[in-house]
């Protein structure tokens, strides 16, 4: 390559990056700004002081709201690795009736927008008394047909001889998928893994419409509350709030981008 | 025989959780959604009377609707070719094989870990009118200040902005993701044959691209269409609905108002609005997209 065009290559590349991580970078630097100085607009800070940040943690119940989100993503990434993985299991290694049928339905299912369905999902779940509780914001997420889907499609690379030998000897289904199947889905697994934790860590309607209550709010709807609140002349400390919940996705996803990045294409080519 | 129902059984049985879920939060709800949208209801939600096609008839001459309709309209145009052509264009530079680039692809595909709540309450400040930096900027160059969000002629544009912005890095990962799987054998050939970038771009990157561009698009179009948050954040819907989104339309009649019969058919449009995108995009774009 060139001399000139690795330089016009990297002098864009530099404008990119600036213009991508620019709404990023000045929640950081606004993070640490009192309301005093944001309002004589002063664009840096002279000290690094962390008094929004334990502002954040004193106004709100910061601290539980990230807690709830934690749980609540770890539980709807465990369900849905769970169920999927079983569906795509049954999908590849077992003959049943109906079993074309079934997959057609659970492709047809990523037709169905979420939010067409939400009314009745949320008459549904207040009728079982399921507002305000990690039940009502997990369990309807633990069916994925995309998960399903791109654990189809690892599940089928596995040799079909090994599943014959595992029959020829003996053994069971459910040990063949535990001890077998699922070890040798590692990267798929993780793939998926990632996938739910962030999605559910960002989702917004879902708990907007079935949390009114400290107790199991998650961490968006906290910044939301922030932000109407009369925490809304305090840019500062809500920008440490931002900065906070931006975090643990943000590493996540600088971890697992290459995982992340092969599971979604295969769910795109495919 | 009994090899064979024992089989059945089994199978039935890895696939029950998944379908017990499906029929409880997917396809019954979508059932009770055509259901409910043909009916009167009180305000837990139970169906009061029959109303018939009434509901639909009101949403056609329903000038609030129509505004959601249109608003839901020029979001999408507003938001997803941006979105695509932005994300395009990282991509052929993420994809260049230059010392460090594997920083530059995380930077560029870092909005994908930024949640919705978090990006728009971020985009909220930088268009705050007296101290937001969008401002400060403009009047730096001597322009106008603006009250982005609070004016009818802006605020969707100033919206749609800051999503197009949130969904670049799913864009971007994507994109970068189908141009790493061209067979670079090709790239040496025209190469050889000294052909200009430009010439290389429209007559391998693109075609090459094109099953990636086709999926990304469809997935953008479909997004943009269910698309809640920043409105709720940023605008509530206003000024004047003119941010009212067609999902932000339903939320306010079924959970605001209570009038969940006459949500439930605007989820519907929804629902079919979504479906013939979908169905136009494999039916019409298919065609003409390049399979390796």
């Amino acid at each position: 390559m060139s001399i000139f065009r690795s330089m016009v290559t990297y002098i864009l590349l530099v404008i990119g990056a600036v213009i991508v991580m620019f709404p990023i970078g000045y929640a950081f630097i606004i993070s640490f700004l009192s309301g005093a100085q944001l309002l004589q607009g002063v664009l840096w800070p002279d000290e690094w002081s962390l008094q929004n940040y334990v502002t954040a943690f004193e106004k709100v119940p910061l601290l539980r709201y990230l807690w709830n989100s934690f749980i609540v993503s770890f539980i709807v990434m465990i369900g849905q690795l769970l169920v999927s993985s079983l569906a795509a299991y049954a999908f590849v290694f077992l003959r049943f009736w109906g079993r074309d049928v079934l997959f057609f339905m659970t492709i047809a299912t990523m037709l169905i927008p979420w939010e067409a369905t939400v009314i009745p999902n949320f008459l549904t779940i207040q009728k079982f008394g399921w507002t305000n509780s990690y039940l009502g914001l997990t369990v309807p997420f633990f069916a994925l047909a995309f998960g399903i889907f791109l654990l189809r499609q690892h599940f089928k690379t596995i040799p079909f001889e090994l599943y014959e030998a595992a029959q020829v000897s003996g053994v069971r289904h459910f040990r063949f998928f535990w001890y077998v199947v699922l070890p040798l889905s590692k990267t798929s697994l993780a793939t998926l893994g990632v996938y739910s934790f962030l999605t559910t860590w960002n989702m917004y309607l879902w708990p907007l419409l079935v949390t009114n209550d400290e107790k199991v709010r998650t961490v968006q709807i906290g910044l939301k509350q922030m932000q109407t609140q009369e925490m809304a002349t305090e840019w500062g400390v809500v920008m440490a709030a931002v900065v906070i919940v931006i975090m643990p996705t943000l590493l996540l996803l600088f971890i697992g981008q290459k995982q992340l990045q092969k599971g979604l294409m295969q769910g795109a080519i495919k | 025989m009994f090899r064979s129902v024992k089989q059945n059984f089994e199978g039935m049985l890895y696939i029950f959780p998944s379908f017990l879920l499906f029929a409880i939060f997917v396809f019954y709800p979508m059932v009770r959604t055509g259901y409910l949208s043909v009916h009167m209801t009180d305000f837990q939600g139970n169906p009061t009377n029959f109303v018939g096609l009434e509901h639909f008839r009101y949403l056609l001459e329903d000038v609030n609707f129509q505004q959601s309709v249109k608003a839901t309209l020029l979001f999408v145009l507003y938001t997803v070719p941006p979105t695509i052509i932005i994300a395009l264009s990282l991509a052929l530079l993420a994809n260049e094989k230059v010392k460090g680039i594997q920083l530059f692809r995380t930077l560029f595909s870092s909005t994908l870990g930024m949640s919705v709540a978090a990006s728009s309450v971020i985009w909220m400040f930088m268009y705050n009118p007296a101290i937001g930096v969008i401002n400060r900027i403009i009047t730096a160059l001597g322009g106008e200040e603006r009250q982005w969000l609070l004016n009818p002629d802006t605020a969707l544009i100033a919206v749609a902005v800051a999503t197009v912005w949130m969904n670049i890095g799913f864009a971007f990962l994507i994109l970068l993701g189908g141009l790493q799987n061209i067979d670079s054998s090709l790239y040496e050939n025209a190469k050889i044959a000294g052909v200009s970038y430009m010439y290389q771009l429209r007559r391998i990157t693109i075609p090459l691209l094109s099953p990636t561009l086709f999926f990304v698009t469809t997935v953008s179009l479909i997004h943009a269409f269910q698309t809640f948050g920043q409105i709720d954040i940023l605008t509530k819907g206003g000024p004047m609905n003119a941010t009212t989104v067609i999902v932000y339309s339903i939320y306010r009649e079924a959970f605001i108002n209570y009038n969940f019969g006459f949500a439930s058919a605007q989820a519907v449009v929804l629902f079919f609005i979504v479906l013939l995108v979908t169905i136009v995009q494999f039916a019409v774009v298919e065609r003409k997209v390049h399979y390796q």
